[in-house]
């Protein structure tokens, strides 16, 4: 559903990306993961159209998501984004965060607006949170609105990047369980994240990046397990330890 | 102490400070809307209106704001006449409220551009992701959370603009300080006017400073 063909990204001299290709299928739950450094965020951003590529193409469901054209803004819609940093509206209870874009970009009347809202939250476990500002909230509970929210647009693919990175250790797993749920929805996923283990249990596929290039692309268990490519298994090595 | 407090002439001078007060309500509020304007065309990507919004920032912070008000209530007519042929009789109220506002919006434009560039940038991003447009994400999300930031600078803003409020005395409008100033004329005691006078514009003043106070404190609760 998702193809990117040939992308290459520069920040000035930087070459951030070089000549991607990458399929993602329906259903697909691929973890991005790779040094720091290597392009995962960017390469994320590009699929979402928040960074604009220089090369190649990304296509998705076959139509090009190109930021000239018409089609991009209806294209990109299909997709949810989260971000390491939530960037909740800070400005705006739970629910009216939950609220706003499907109110604003789809038009869809407050009272239907809100039950959706309260549909998402329910799902993520912090209805009883949705009169607060998300000040109040911990990073776990931010990242789970952060999710009902992009949720709430009805995405068919979602991206995260890096969701659990900012919290600490024991918000992680709450918020690796709503993702988890997910799947079983059969949502499609990319996700940039250092946690092995969710790669490895829920993710289905594996995309190694090193310095803007993928370097393995792999079965999420044969990777773990039986990596082809030796800088695979040097990354490997260093992330686990024992 | 004096003759000149009778009841009838501290009336005179609250109508004077009503009218300072409200042009420098009606300053804040314009100069706002001018400043929220510049601010946009400073952050544009396009180089007509950011020139625009320089060249005005800069023409009206570098000039003395009472030069402005002359220039609006004695220039501008005589430029009205030379192109249309016709005499206008500016009223002064109207022409200090536009100087006062234009000055002010200078001022306001740069507070906000501040107050807007403070805003976490992944306020935008999370607007883009939604598909929120920029004027909705401005309006809805980024000019809220600015608003907190630059809250108690637009109230020193507007604390200036009710003592510039004074300078349309100069072109015979009816303001606090005038008031002072003719009944001192008019009694021979320029002191107790002056005290009085004083006394009204701190009192308005610290009511102002006051007000905001409770401001921040309710905006400061969603944190
Ligand atoms: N907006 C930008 N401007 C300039 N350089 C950038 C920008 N964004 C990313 N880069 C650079 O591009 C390279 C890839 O960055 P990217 O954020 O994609 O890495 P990453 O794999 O996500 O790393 P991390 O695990 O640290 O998040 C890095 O060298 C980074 O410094
Ligand atoms: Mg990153």
């Amino acid at each position: 559903m998702i193809k990117v063909e040939h992308v290459s990204k520069t920040f000035g001299t930087l070459e951030a990306l070089q000549d991607i290709s990458l399929t993602i299928h329906k259903g697909d739950i691929v973890s991005l993961i790779g040094p720091s450094g290597s392009g995962k965020s960017t390469l994320l951003r590009c699929i979402h159209g928040l960074e604009k590529i220089e090369k190649g193409r990304i296509l998705l469901n076959g139509e090009e998501l190109n930021p000239d054209k018409p089609s991009f803004h209806a294209l990109r819609k299909k997709m949810g984004f989260v971000f390491q940093h939530f960037n909740l509206f800070e400005n705006k209870t739970v629910l009216e965060n939950c609220m706003l874009a499907q109110i604003k970009v789809n038009h869809v009347p407050e009272e239907k607006a809100k039950s959706v809202a309260e549909e998402y939250l329910a799902r993520v476990g912090l209805l009883d949170k949705k009169e607060v500002y998300p000040k109040k909230l911990s990073g776990g509970q931010k990242q789970r609105v952060a999710i009902a929210r992009a949720l709430c647009m009805q995405p068919e693919v979602m991206l995260f990047d890096e969701p659990t990175s900012a919290l600490d250790p024991e918000m992680i797993k709450e918020v690796l369980e709503v993702m988890k749920d997910l799947k079983t929805q059969g949502m499609t996923m990319v996700v940039v994240t250092h946690e092995m283990g969710f790669a490895q249990k829920v993710g289905n596929r594996v995309v190694f990046l090193d310095e803007g290039s993928i370097v393995e692309e792999n079965e999420a268990d044969a990777f773990f397990t039986n990596p082809k490519t030796e800088r695979a298994k040097d990354f490997l090595s260093k992330v686990f330890y024992l | 102490m004096s003759d000149v407090l009778t009841i009838e002439n501290l009336l005179f001078m609250l109508k004077g400070a009503g009218w300072g007060l409200l042009l420098a309500l009606g300053a804040i509020l314009i100069g706002g809307m001018i400043g929220i304007l510049c601010a946009f065309g400073k952050t544009s990507k396009h180089a007509l209106p950011n020139l625009i919004a320089s060249i005005y920032v800069e023409l009206f912070r570098g000039t003395p704001m009472l030069l402005q008000i002359l220039f609006f209530y004695l220039g501008v007519p005589v430029i009205y006449q030379r192109i249309t042929g016709m005499r206008m009789n500016a009223n002064p109220y109207l022409v200090g409220l536009l100087a006062l506002s234009f000055n002010s919006g200078a001022y306001q434009s740069e507070l906000i551009r501040a107050g807007i560039n403070g805003v976490d940038h992944g306020q935008w991003e999370a607007c883009e992701t939604l598909g929120i447009n920029k004027v909705t994400a401005m309006k809805e999300i980024i000019l809220p959370q600015a608003f907190k930031n630059i809250l108690p600078p637009i109230v020193s803003e507007f604390i200036m603009l009710i003592k510039d409020s004074s300078l349309i005395s100069n072109i015979g409008a009816l303001e606090l300080l005038y008031a002072a100033q003719v009944l001192g004329k008019q009694y021979y005691d320029y002191l107790s006017p002056l005290l009085v006078a004083g006394l009204m514009y701190l009192i308005i003043t610290i009511f102002t400073s006051w007000l905001a106070k409770q401001m921040e404190r309710r905006l400061a609760l969603r944190d």
